[in-house]
């Protein structure tokens, strides 16, 4: 049987525990740089608020009920994600942590066990140790398991845990699920499921397995296997090394010249070298990205990316940062106000298995001097050592107007207690 | 996210020898000396170069369950607690009679002693307080209990 376990409304749930005033009350977390609304509280969502609504369009809601609005605190979501996980590790050997408020559990061996009590007490233990409310789905595959959870989460009386593995439940709950709720299928594929007849996750279920593999894709074939309760999506228990880096982000006031931009792209290459060390691997290729606003007139919009190959595999920092910079004033035009600027790293390798050739140069040296300056950033923090290039203004720097403290990871921000 | 790994510095580039642990179970070890001694006899302590102290493991049972907390008030001073002071809170332990335990009221953190003899009260070490009597209307909270104290002079 496999579990999922997630936490209800994740950022507004780490926000609740470390702030009581904000129990009882409509609040949304919002994205990198105060844009759409990425977490609501269900008061929040009762008032109509939408997952990744821009705040600009609910201004008028958030006014007239009060809604509480915070800027997204990304050093305590990630501590209390990885309080979360070390707890749901005590309950199975086998865990993928799926993303940073989801885990999949699977229980191999663990028959002998009630699994739905099993589970009411993993919740039990989250919500006492870490003030986080999670609901669990138990299902025979990760499909089902997912819907396991939506139902466990739509209806208070399952107390947070729900197993599916009856066939007349699993039929009922089927039956009652729009088939856009089926974990992988998105908005285009629903309507071409409307189009043929097929509204709910039962009629999925049952249609035939070759015809819509044909019509559709192996990818659906597989979702319908697991819908009858054959697991066949893989379970990744060791998180696999990542086949393409991605730094972005949009900038906190508009920018026009080059010389920012090039900190901002100089800071997201220096920032994608690390995880690309980190996970020793080396790579190829970067992509450079910048673009204005999308919420400007047409005249003023201007997108562009370029792609460098490099002539070999590295994991050098200044490599990329040369690459990057040449890069981006190829594509740079002056008279925009850009809002986004990223890099993405391609062509990722192992760096153990790396062929080379005769003309590879050494690069032995810089080796030593990235190896060394990641373990002074690790020891004395973050941005200790820095390449140049990034700058040392924040000009570029992201809009969080509203953020929490830290909590949980620095020592002067932790709560405060009162007579 | 910040991930934040075990990592060991590569001996060969520089001498001294330090492992950094961060941040949850953040230690910073020292050993007393590094073992070089290319000649001569070996030093009688190495064998006796074990652990250091780790504060973290003194003061934390659970990592996953503990949370630390600044005193803002004087409310607690017979119970040795002042202003100032940082407190470890435990929330794995279930609060009890007797317990210190930090509790949300009226929105706000406050630290007290726990009593569930005559209904629930909170009670403040230091006569300047009054202690709180839990009658239906108001909505408490106990978020943890206090297990240990850390004070820097």
């Amino acid at each position: 049987m496999i579990a999922l376990c997630d936490v209800n409304n994740f950022y507004v749930s780490c926000e609740r525990v470390f702030n009581p005033a904000l129990h009882n009350r409509p609040v949304i977390v919002l994205s990198n740089n105060d844009g759409c609304a990425v977490a609501r509280s269900n008061e929040a969502k009762r008032l109509g608020i939408k997952m990744g609504q821009p705040l600009f369009e609910i201004k008028n809601l958030v006014k007239k009920h009060a809604v509480i609005v915070l800027s997204s605190n990304y050093a305590l979501y990630g501590d209390m994600s990885q309080r979360v996980d070390s707890i749901i590790s005590c309950y199975s050997d086998q865990i993928e942590n799926y993303s940073i408020d989801e885990s999949f559990i699977r229980f191999y061996g663990f028959e002998h066990l009630d699994l739905t009590e099993h589970c009411q007490i993993l919740r039990k233990q989250i919500l006492q140790w870490l003030g986080l409310p999670v609901c669990v789905g138990i299902a025979p595959s990760k499909t089902l398991a997912k819907v396991a959870n939506h139902y466990a989460k739509k209806y208070k009386g399952y107390n947070g845990v729900l197993k599916l593995d009856e066939e007349s439940r699993i039929q009922k709950a089927l039956h009652q699920l729009p088939v856009n709720e089926v974990w992988g299928v998105g908005r285009q594929l629903t309507q071409q499921l409307n189009m043929i007849g097929i509204f709910t996750a039962l009629q999925l279920r049952d249609s035939d397995l070759k015809t819509m593999r044909k019509r559709f894709s192996v990818v659906l074939e597989k979702t319908i296997m697991e819908l009858r309760g054959i697991s066949c999506i893989d379970f990744d228990a060791e998180p696999k090394n990542k086949q393409q880096i991605i730094c972005s982000r949009s900038f906190g006031e508009h920018i026009t010249e080059i010389g920012l931009l090039k900190q901002a792209i100089a800071y997201h290459t220096a920032r994608a070298c690390v995880t690309l060390r980190e996970q020793k691997s080396l790579a190829r290729n970067i992509t450079i990205v910048i673009r204005t606003s999308f919420y400007k007139d047409p005249q003023q919009k201007y997108g562009k990316s370029i792609s460098i190959q490099l002539p070999y595999p590295t994991d050098d920092t200044s490599q990329f940062l040369q690459a990057a910079m040449l890069g981006l004033e190829r594509i740079f035009k002056k008279g925009y106000n850009y809002k986004k600027a990223g890099i993405v790293l391609n062509d990722i390798s192992d760096s153990r298995f790396v062929q080379t050739d005769i003309f590879t140069p050494n690069s032995n040296t810089n080796h030593q001097v990235m190896s060394i300056m990641d373990q002074i950033n690790n020891r004395f923090g973050k941005g200790t050592l820095i390449n140049a290039q990034q700058g040392f203004g924040k000009q570029w720097q992201m809009k969080s107007e509203i953020k929490s403290p830290a909590y949980t990871t620095s020592i002067d921000e932790v709560i405060r207690v009162f007579n | 996210m910040p991930v934040y790994n075990c990592t060991s510095f590569d001996y060969s580039v520089i001498m001294s020898k330090v492992t950094i642990i961060k941040p949850r179970n953040s230690s910073i070890e020292l050993p007393l000396y590094s073992t070089k001694v290319p000649a001569g006899f070996p030093s009688p302590a190495e064998d006796y170069l074990g652990d250091t102290i780790d504060l973290n493991n003194y003061l934390i049972h659970n990592h996953e369950s503990a949370f630390f907390a600044k005193v803002e008030g004087d409310s607690m001073i017979d119970a040795g607690i002042y202003p100032g002071d940082l407190v470890v809170i435990d929330r794995s332990v279930s609060a009890k009679d007797g317990h210190i335990v930090i509790a949300a009221i009226d929105n706000e953190f406050t630290i007290k002693r726990l009593s569930t003899k005559d209904g629930i009260r909170l009670i403040p070490e230091n006569k300047n307080y009054k202690e709180i009597v839990l009658n239906g209307e108001t909505e408490l909270i106990i978020w943890g209990v206090v297990t240990g104290l850390v004070r820097k002079f």
